[in-house]
């Protein structure tokens, strides 16, 4: 496994000034449909599904395709358009213009003051959210927005250099000692610099199992970063692996459940990015990323058949849906094969399975066995 | 019954015919009184109500007069009434007056193919006879005929023995009708007087009780289907409390504590066409009434009396129906009534005639069901049918049907989840009882009322604020009983019913689901204008612009909208 120098430097970079600007510039044009040409007016946003993304092989992530939905103002459409305008207003008035910020659940509430345009539920607020950074081609986060989401935890041979927001000065943080705990990735993280001598970064599922990784600091043994994901990896957690991965010249390894879920949901976004947020996965996303395990095909190495369970209903249409519509496994000839491997066995594993064997079989016998032997999945 | 069992004398022929004697119709009536609707003391009311009202209304149009009717009913004692109805009709004879209200069966509308209300003489003189065997009291009547200087009045009552009427009281006076309007808030108007007419009054045992089987809803119900009608109704009801110590009827007035009256106005001052006596048609005659028809001929031969006694019987026919039954056509018919009767009635039915004539038929008419309605029905839609006369068994009917249909909510005596109310008619007079058992129930419940738009549990009358009016127009309305209270289920008379009820249907359903339309445009409407504005003021407050833009620009999306979705 080569040390990938993947290319993505830092993000597009876009003033709150500017930001501003664009906002007047999509109501300018709406108003003068309505005022002016007399016509219904329209808002146009990138299509943001998994059927207007190509899987871009060279830059390692799925990259939009330039399908585009425009919404003209009608009977059905009216409300979300309404909506969408006060959310622009809110945005620029209380948030680029004051320099604030808020969360999705925050603004969400905030809405609750809009009368009946208010939103009743917070995905109509989180939706409106991410068409309003299609459309302005800025991302939430540089308009103001920070996620509630935990962003993942960190642990191992890494100094993470941060800021002091109120003086502004170094703050070092070393990864290797925070007792008995881990450090937090915060939401904003363009601004660290990273100081490492690890060979690599293992990231994990699930918090249990990065908990008994970092009891038995098996980071020493294995000289690399450990970072936990808990579940699909967020926005910030992604990009924080991505820098680290950049600036370090580090592989990374996943290791997540043997599931489609495990598979197509969490490697996948980590590695590529999604559909729904196609429109910046070039800042967040991980082309370096490898696959570790559990595949299905370490069921029979690792004896655990019997530790299994039948797949579900849900497994079943996850991995058919992906085997037929995602561009990234469509590419990939071994991730058909694990999926389909998978199906075959109607069988899904998880990372606990190998409790069987002893609690410290994984780190005492599996990864060192995987790293060993050296074949990721790509 | 105690039996001796220890008595075994045998009956001789002779003893049994000491025990046979005649039975009067009014003993057996008496015995039978549930066969005229007195089987009760809350329906012995309203049919005492009900036969009085319907001899002055065919008295009344007999006569071209547009009816005006007093009804008062007076609680005397817990269970003991006073009805008292008035007429402006032409008044009766005095030598009338005891055999009209003390003899059973007897009449002027028996003998004839007419279509009238009363059809065998026996509902007043029933009523009659009902309180007389309850409260002992004589019927009591005032009649003056026009041009008379002075009423008749009488009291009278029936001897149930011999069916004959016996007079008690008979005298002159300068009685003339009078009513007393009431207007709609409850206050009373000039009282009108008529220079002819008849009252009749009654004491009976008796209940009284409000809803769908009452008086108040029969006179409601007759003032639909009777628009050329006036009708003042006076209630007066005793308190709770007992009057015991009350002597005479004036005491007894002053103890009265709840009374109500109410003024049914007149919405058409036209009267109905008069219908035309018809002879019967001879597909509607049965045997027995064929025998008796030959045994009473004027006619000297069989074939005249065919061609005369009987409608759209001519010569050819009467020729025809003489060859089939192997009869001479000369031949006497009253011979042939005793003899060859079944043979002719054989021969009749397998002859093709032409169907009855209709022009004997008079039907409320859909303008005048329309009236009616909207006169006491408080609804958003009405509509009305009347279909071409046809022929059941030799008898000439036709049928009509209206429909109001109130908005959801706004007429309070119509639920909108509650089942139809239906309202039956025969020859204009309201059906309240046994609606179950009644052929037009079941053709209501027999159309498919959902294709219009309607709810309609499975074998049930459809559901919502509606009302359902169907008449019966008849020279002889089937009735399944002497009491008149349901139409015998002819499928000949379903299937118009069902015609008239699908055709109220088609016009419900186009004014069902426009209003539907109407309502879905009002909600995107309030839709669309709730959600403009916050487009307007979200925009106001990125480009910042004043008032007058952001209104203009409510104003513009509003016509927008209003254009492409609110297509009306």
């Amino acid at each position: 496994m080569a040390k990938s120098a993947s290319q993505g430097g830092g993000m597009d970079v876009v003033s709150k000034k500017a930001a501003s600007a664009r906002i007047v510039r999509v109501a300018e044009t709406v108003y003068e449909d309505i005022a002016k040409k007399n016509r219904k007016p329209s808002m146009k946003f990138p299509v943001r599904s998994l059927a207007n993304v190509k899987y871009d092989i060279k830059r390692g992530h799925f990259e939009i395709l330039n399908r585009v939905a425009t919404r003209t103002l009608s009977y059905n459409t009216v409300k979300t358009f309404a909506q969408s305008m006060r959310l622009l207003a809110t945005t620029k008035n209380d948030l680029l213009d004051k320099d604030d910020i808020a969360g999705k659940r925050e603004i969400y509430y905030n809405s609750k003051s809009w009368g009946e345009c208010r939103f009743n539920e917070q995905p109509e607020s989180d939706t409106l959210l991410d068409d309003m950074e299609a459309m302005l081609e800025i991302n939430r986060e540089q308009l103001g927005y920070i996620p509630e989401e935990h962003g993942g935890e960190v642990c191992g041979p890494l100094v993470v250099v941060d800021r002091d927001p109120a003086t502004g000065k170094d703050i070092r943080i070393d990864c290797t000692k925070l007792g008995t705990g881990a450090w937090s990735i915060p939401s904003r993280v363009e601004h660290l610099r990273f100081q490492s001598k690890a060979k690599f970064v293992l990231v994990i599922e699930t918090a249990s199992l990065f908990q008994r990784l970092v009891h038995h600091r098996y980071y020493e043994k294995g000289s690399c970063i450990l970072i936990s994901m808990s579940g699909v990896p967020t926005r910030a957690c992604r990009r924080f692996i991505r820098r680290l991965a950049d600036d370090q010249k580090l592989p990374v390894l996943a290791f997540t459940d043997g599931d489609p879920y495990g598979y197509c949901n969490i490697y996948r976004t980590l590695k590529v990015g999604s559909g729904q947020a196609a429109h910046i996965n070039r800042f967040f996303c991980v082309p370096q990323a490898h696959y570790l395990g559990v595949t299905p095909w370490d069921i029979k190495d690792f004896k655990l058949e019997d530790a299994t369970h039948p797949l579900e209903e849900a497994d079943i249409k996850r991995a058919k849906d992906a085997l037929k519509n995602d561009p990234f496994i469509r590419h990939h000839k071994e991730w058909q094969q694990a999926l389909e491997h998978m199906l075959a066995l109607g069988v899904r594993v998880e990372q606990q399975a190998f409790a069987k064997h002893g609690l410290n079989f994984v780190l005492e016998e599996y990864l060192p066995r995987k790293l060993k032997k050296a074949h990721f999945l790509p | 019954m105690a039996r001796e069992r220890k008595v075994p004398v045998a009956e001789t022929a002779e003893s049994m015919a000491q025990k046979q004697r005649e039975i009067s119709v009014s003993e057996f009536f008496l015995k039978n009184r549930h066969l005229l609707g007195f089987d009760s003391p809350r329906k012995a009311l309203l049919t005492a109500v009900k036969e009085a009202v319907d001899n002055s209304l065919d008295a009344c149009e007999e006569a071209g007069i547009l009816p005006e009717i007093g009804v008062d009913i007076t609680q005397l004692a817990e269970d003991r009434f006073k009805v008292s109805v008035t007429d402006n009709g032409p008044g009766i004879v005095k030598a009338q007056i005891p055999r009209i209200f003390a003899k059973l069966l007897y009449g002027s509308k028996f003998h004839r193919l007419r279509m009238s209300r009363g059809q065998q003489g026996i509902g007043i003189s029933a009523a009659g006879m009902y309180g007389q065997l309850t409260t002992g009291a004589s019927t009591r009547i005032l009649s003056k005929v026009k041009g008379s200087k002075m009423a008749h009045h009488m009291e009278v009552q029936i001897d149930t023995r011999a069916n004959k009427p016996a007079i008690l009281t008979e005298e002159e006076t300068d009685w003339l009708p009078v009513f007393l309007p009431v207007n709609e808030e409850g206050k009373p108007g000039r009282p009108i007087e008529y220079k002819h007419g008849t009252g009749v009054e009654i004491v009976m045992e008796a209940a009284y009780v409000r809803g769908k089987l009452s008086v108040d809803e029969y006179i409601k119900q007759c003032a639909i289907v009777n628009p050329h009608l006036q009708l003042h109704y006076r209630l007066a009801l005793k308190g709770k409390a007992e009057g015991g110590k009350g002597k005479g009827e004036g005491a007894e007035a002053e103890s009265t504590s709840a009374a109500s009256a109410v003024t049914y106005a007149r919405a058409v001052n036209r009267l109905p066409e008069p219908p035309t006596e018809i002879k019967p048609h001879p597909h509607g005659v049965e045997l027995g009434l064929l025998m008796q028809m030959l045994k009473g001929t004027a006619a000297r031969t069989l074939r005249s009396a065919l061609t005369t006694d009987f409608s759209r019987v001519g010569d050819r026919s009467a020729l025809e129906i003489c060859e089939r039954a192997g009869l001479n056509p000369k031949a006497n018919p009253t011979r042939i009534a005793h003899q060859e009767s079944e043979a002719l009635y054989k021969a009749i039915q397998e002859t093709k005639l032409m169907r009855p004539p209709t022009d004997c038929l008079s039907p409320i008419g859909e303008a005048q069901i329309l009236a009616g309605l909207k006169k006491e029905i408080a609804a958003d839609f009405y509509t009305a049918v009347t279909r071409e006369p046809e022929v059941y068994r030799g008898n000439p009917f036709q049928v009509e049907v209206g429909l109001a249909y109130a908005k959801p909510g706004e007429n309070q005596e119509l639920g909108a989840e509650e089942p139809v109310r239906v309202l039956r008619f025969a020859n204009r007079v309201p059906l309240l009882y046994q609606g179950g058992a009644c052929g037009m129930t079941e053709a209501v419940t027999d159309v498919n009322w959902k294709t219009y738009g309607l709810a309609q549990p499975k074998g049930g009358l459809p559901v919502g604020p509606m009302v359902i009016l169907l008449h019966m127009a008849s020279v002889w309305v089937p009735f399944t009983s002497e009491s008149k209270e349901a139409i015998a289920h002819y499928p000949e008379i379903l299937k118009e019913f069902t015609y008239a009820l699908q055709e109220c249907g088609r016009q419900l359903s186009v004014y069902l689901s426009r209003r539907r339309r109407q309502a879905e445009v009002e909600r995107k409407r309030s839709y669309i204008e709730m959600y403009i504005p916050h487009l307007a003021l979200g925009l106001k407050e990125i480009l910042e612009f004043d008032e007058r833009k952001e209104k203009q620009v409510i104003q513009k999306l509003g016509k927008m909208l209003e254009k492409t979705h609110l297509d009306v």
